[in-house]
């Protein structure tokens, strides 16, 4: 197999993997705010139960919560799961990280003095105008490096929808260099995830530049 | 009708009033039966000792705290009334219109940092009010200039020094007409050499008859600009009347208080 024809294959998981990548940010960001609220909140059953959940999705691997994800629909209800794979993976990567979000989320939330909601509370902004105006933006400034380091690991544990044989890049190397026996498929998917963290890396050191406006 | 009549028949209105407020946290009493009240175009200074409970009071006031009992209105509007012997706070709605009519300036500035100047003052009036946003930024710039701040619109609070910042914290909330301002040490946080221009910028408040009321420390201060002046001590009013009153009077613990604050 040529390296063309090898590259050529191995596109198809590198999409995947972006797939993976773009989709579970874009629901675990949202869903980590909320379940910080959940955590933070002054009803103690909820911030309680929201805690215990937090843990256990922080203190299980992934790589199980996977499989949990993939196959409990047909343990529990007996229902088919065919055509689930790729919802499974979503699902388990973003619950997962919204995990990890909520507790950064929590801690810069609780960064912020008392006076911000206090000034906020005075000049008349309601709590919703208050926490998206006056509160999220300082946030944000405070957990941009916390938040890169999870996205960096994020790019990396892609990967691990191989366990649920959910075909990404990394799961189409190792198809191929077994196929093939050749070692080429695994540096091609060393250079990708390379680059893709060299540009994630770039893209969010950007934005810290673009917060620091202000100190 | 001669003119003495006349001026006596002119009924200066009441902007803000509490009546026999009490406020405990846990087991201690903070405030005990206390009551002022403020008309318009007045100035009230509040001083005492710390601990007095002289935040507290104004953090009830300004609805940052709830009262434990007691009554308070706005502009002969009850924000607060006593039920069977209960305080109850008027409807979250009328509350609303009622927090409309005064504005409060902190000690430590509390500017939105993530906002240039010119943000800090006009975001309140643009998204709370909803006025027209060329107008209040008219408006805004004429408050700046005023503060003696026309240069610094487009700076961020931490490139500006703690009385620059009090200054714009001070046009911020004059931003959104409040009927009465309240002040809790607004110079406190400032190094000596500051305090000044802040000082100056209350007293030409004062002269314009702006309702305000002002905890301070800077006995001077109050002394010159307040019309009448509270002296608060162990969550009770001890003293209150006009400035020469208050200042003149031999209350021992009046006394000891100023021989205090004096060294
Ligand atoms: N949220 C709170 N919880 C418990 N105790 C409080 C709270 N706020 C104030 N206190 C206590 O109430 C008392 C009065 O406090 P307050 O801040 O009103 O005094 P003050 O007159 O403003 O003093 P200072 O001149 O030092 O600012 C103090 O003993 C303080 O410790
Ligand atoms: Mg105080």
């Amino acid at each position: 197999m040529s390296f063309q024809v090898m590259l050529q294959q191995l596109s198809s998981g590198m999409l995947n993997t972006m797939g993976i990548f773009f989709l579970t940010l874009l629901f675990s960001l949202p869903l980590g705010l909320l379940i910080a609220f959940g955590r933070m909140s002054k009803n103690k059953i909820i911030s309680g139960f929201i805690s215990v959940i937090i843990s256990i999705l922080r203190g299980t691997p992934l790589m199980l919560q996977l499989m949990v994800w993939y196959f409990f629909p047909f343990y529990l209800f007996g229902w088919s799961i065919s055509g689930w794979r790729f919802p499974a993976v979503i699902v388990g990567f973003s619950i997962n990280y919204a995990a990890y979000f909520a507790e950064i989320y929590r801690s810069g939330i609780e960064a912020i003095p008392k006076g911000q909601y206090e000034a906020g509370q005075i000049l008349g902004y309601s709590k919703v105008q208050s926490f998206f105006k006056i509160i999220l933006p300082q946030v944000i400034k405070i957990i941009l490096p916390s938040i890169t380091n999870e996205v960096i690991t994020l790019v990396k544990d892609t990967s691990l929808a191989f366990s649920i044989t959910y075909i990404e890049m990394f799961t189409l190397a190792k198809q191929i260099a077994a196929s093939e026996t050749s070692m080429m498929p695994f540096v091609i998917s060393a250079v990708f995830y390379y680059i893709f963290n060299a540009i994630v890396a770039f893209v969010m050191g950007r934005l810290e530049k673009k917060m620091s406006y202000y100190s | 009708m001669s003119s003495e009549a006349n001026t006596s028949s002119i009924q200066q209105r009441v902007y803000f009033e509490m009546n026999n407020i009490k406020k405990s946290f846990g087991d201690l009493q903070v405030l005990n039966d206390i009551s002022i009240s403020v008309q318009e175009g007045d100035v009230l200074s509040i001083i005492g000792p710390s601990g007095s409970g002289k935040s507290t009071l104004l953090r009830i006031a300004t609805m940052l705290e709830t009262m434990d009992y007691g009554d308070m209105s706005y502009m002969g509007e009850k924000a607060v009334s006593v039920v069977d012997g209960k305080s109850v706070y008027a409807k979250p709605a009328r509350l609303k219109e009622i927090k409309k009519n005064f504005g409060l300036v902190f000690q430590n500035f509390n500017l939105f940092p993530h906002y240039t100047v010119l943000k800090n003052i006009t975001d309140a009036p643009i998204s709370v009010q909803k006025r027209d946003k060329t107008e209040v930024e008219a408006e805004a710039m004429e408050l700046l200039r005023k503060m003696g701040l026309e240069d610094k619109a487009d700076a961020y609070p931490s490139q500006l020094s703690g009385g620059q910042q009090q200054r714009v914290a001070i046009a911020r909330a004059l931003a959104l007409k409040p009927n009465v301002l309240f002040f809790d040490e607004p110079t406190s946080a400032l190094d000596p050499e500051l305090t000044g221009e802040v000082l100056k910028v209350i007293k030409s408040l004062a002269e314009q008859h702006m309702t305000m009321v002002i905890v301070t420390h800077e006995m001077n201060f109050a002394k010159n600009i307040s019309d009448r002046v509270v002296f608060m001590d162990k969550g009770v009013v001890a003293l209150s009347g006009s400035p020469e009153e208050v200042f003149g009077s031999d209350n021992e613990r009046m006394r000891e208080f100023l021989g205090k604050v004096s060294h």
